[in-house]
């Protein structure tokens, strides 16, 4: 084991990539000289070099769309978006390209691309650079998007995505990038098709991903510690969503809270409470929680931001709710 | 006239724009009967670009192309009958059925789309250089697009990148003079587009698109200068198309007397007067011959199952 931040595991991830196939580049803004804005690629542009880590001008549409062109002609591309407001530039190439191609062509194209978004709140960046909206592409048929939380999937979910014949997203918390914990020597690729039970218990699931994760997992210590058993299920995959680990969870628990980070009007926390609607109803013993961003663009000063997002107590205050 | 290279040549580039004509004159009569539905764009009176930037490529090279694209996936060599299959929405299209008019494909042939956003496929293109090149294979990628994605960002973008990074690849402006229903003059404040193209550093030059010896010749050059590390070409193709923008447009933004002016330079006009009148009714009567098996096999040709509608959206594991 060896102390690493989420910045580190996710460079290790790029650098394995980078070395074990030719036909892997990086692409993006800011990712070579300048070392990456949140500083993930530092480093790589000295390994690997120019050819394999590629500068960008600020063009987001023309640069995923390449990205999908150069998967389509045969290469592995990572792109990097600088962060996920701006990828809404490139949304053209995701949507009408990216994850659409396969099906326009009958099947005959396929677009194995990766792109790497950095996504989420907590650090005072406001409006046009923290958002939440992972759930945006989650609505879109023919990508795989990948929220990953841990430190294990930080490291882990690149080398999949890449074997991918698809195109995946994977959204990298912004305010995760410095936090830092144990990794083992040997960690590697991980499974990028289910979601993850991060804490077992009986009483109550809280279901989260990505920044919500964090929060998730604190309310439950604490509601440990009254005498509460929650059970954490990490998504880690919205699209295409495993939705059997949440049904199997709250068949077990049969109560429910869904922590988002994202607004509620249509945020992956609608589609998780609406799966159990569908599928699990009468397994429920109370309604279905929801601790979500409130629905306001985010601000800048430090308390208003917290206060627009979901916190541990909020957390707490549903399952205790939801358990009566 | 027929004898020598010179007359040989004519025929070979008045055969191809022959093909191109009368299929879409017929695809006219089966979207009036129903046959062929959604969105449908005309390429008569461009024919000459389709042909001539075709005739300039080798079958390792890639085509990106528009909406308006049966003349290029024609002249790139897509078997009539699986175009007329995928716009008649059958398993047998080259499209598998799922694509329709607007999303012609064939991978073998390297034809990649059939792209319906305006410019969207402009980006893929240089993605497509940029594997080649990254892969140090000689292909080049042609990209061919209308007058209006000189409106959007997409190619502005894409131009800087090609030339930025000296890609294998010739974008191809077919420029018929109108973005829909809007004449260029009433979007652009600048309307030298290839003046334009050349401030990114890519060599530009503007070329009679009415004319397909014209057009093949200056595609040779872009696509050889491509080929030879000379970086990013760009061709402005000058043309007009005799038809409305769609099936829906009832065309009411133009002269009459406009129109009926560039007939004047109809590609298939250009040609023929140097011709044989023989091989024109010989060559008109194989095309009505391959129409009509193209429409018969269409016909013919099953649907996909209903229960096959959610294939084709991620690889099938």
């Amino acid at each position: 084991m060896a102390a690493t931040t989420f910045r580190e595991a996710f460079r290790a991830g790029l650098r394995e990539a980078l070395a074990a196939d030719e036909r892997v580049f990086l692409m993006g803004e800011d990712v070579g000289r300048y070392g990456g804005c949140f500083a993930v690629s530092q480093g790589l542009l000295e390994e690997f070099g120019e050819r394999r880590v590629r500068d960008t001008p600020l063009s987001e549409s023309a640069f995923v769309g390449a990205g999908i062109g150069a998967a389509l002609g045969g290469a592995r591309p990572v792109v990097e978006i600088m962060t996920v407001n701006f990828s809404l530039l490139a949304l053209d190439q995701i949507l009408n390209n990216a994850a659409t191609l396969r099906h326009m062509s009958g099947g005959q194209l396929a677009v194995p691309l990766v792109v790497r978004i950095p996504t989420g709140p907590g650090r005072q960046l406001a409006a046009q650079h923290s958002h939440t909206l992972e759930g945006l592409y989650a609505h879109i048929p023919g990508l795989r998007v990948l929220t990953p939380a841990t430190l294990a999937d930080a490291r882990g979910m690149l080398a999949p995505a890449l074997a991918d014949p698809d195109p995946v997203l994977i959204f990298e918390q912004i305010a995760l990038y410095g936090a830092s914990g144990e990794l083992p020597d040997d960690a590697g690729p991980v499974d990028i098709t289910g979601a993850a039970v991060r804490r077992p218990g009986t009483d109550v699931t809280l279901v989260a991903y990505g920044g919500s994760l964090a929060p998730a997992l604190a309310a439950a210590e604490q509601l440990a510690a009254d005498g509460v058993s929650a059970e954490v299920v990490d998504l880690r995959v919205l699209r295409p969503l495993d939705e059997q680990a949440v049904l199997a969870s709250v068949t077990r628990t049969h109560r429910l809270v869904v922590v988002d980070n994202a607004w509620r009007s249509g945020s992956p926390s609608a589609e998780i409470a609406a799966r159990v609607a569908e599928h699990a109803l009468y397994e429920l013993d109370a309604p279905v929680e929801r601790v979500c961003g409130v629905e306001v663009p985010l601000p800048y000063p430090h308390h208003l931001e917290e206060a627009a997002l979901p916190g541990v107590a909020d957390v707490v205050a549903a399952a205790r709710r939801a358990v009566g | 006239m027929t004898a020598g290279p010179d007359g040989k040549d004519a025929l070979e580039l008045h055969v191809a724009m022959t093909r191109i004509r009368r299929f879409e004159e017929r695809c006219v009569e089966l979207y009036s009967a129903g046959d062929i539905r959604g969105f449908m764009h005309l390429c008569i009176g461009e024919e000459a670009v389709a042909v001539g930037v075709t005739a300039a490529l080798t079958p390792d090279d890639a085509v990106v192309s528009t909406y308006r694209e049966h003349g290029h996936a024609l002249a790139r060599g897509i078997p009539m009958a699986a175009l007329l299959a995928e716009m008649f929405g059958r398993a047998t299209g080259c499209s598998g059925g799922r694509g329709g008019s607007m999303h012609l494909f064939d991978a073998a042939r390297r034809f990649y789309g059939g792209n319906a956003i305006v410019a969207g496929g402009i980006p893929l293109a240089v993605g497509l250089a940029l594997a080649d090149s990254y892969a140090a294979r000689p292909q080049v990628t042609a990209c061919l697009f209308g007058d209006g994605a000189f409106a959007e960002g997409e190619l502005h973008e894409s131009l800087n990148l090609a030339a930025l990074w000296g890609l294998p690849m010739v974008f191809c402006c077919e420029n018929n003079r109108y973005a829909m229903g809007t004449a260029l003059a009433r979007s652009h404040a600048q309307t030298d587009l290839a003046l334009r193209a050349a401030s990114y550093g890519v060599r530009s030059w503007s070329v009679d698109g009415m004319d397909a010896r014209a057009v093949r010749d200056a595609a040779r050059l872009a696509v050889d200068t491509a080929r030879a590390g000379g970086g990013p070409c760009f061709l402005e193709l000058r043309t007009y198309r005799f038809r409305a923008h769609s099936m829906y447009d009832a065309d009411r933004y133009r002269e009459r007397a406009e129109i009926e002016g560039w007939r004047d330079h109809d590609p298939l006009g250009v040609l023929v007067a140097q011709l044989d009148p023989d091989d024109v009714a010989a060559a008109e009567a194989d095309v009505a011959d391959e129409i009509d098996r193209a429409v018969e096999a269409a016909r013919a040709a099953p649907y996909e199952p209903v229960a096959d509608l959610t294939r084709h959206v991620l690889a099938e594991r």
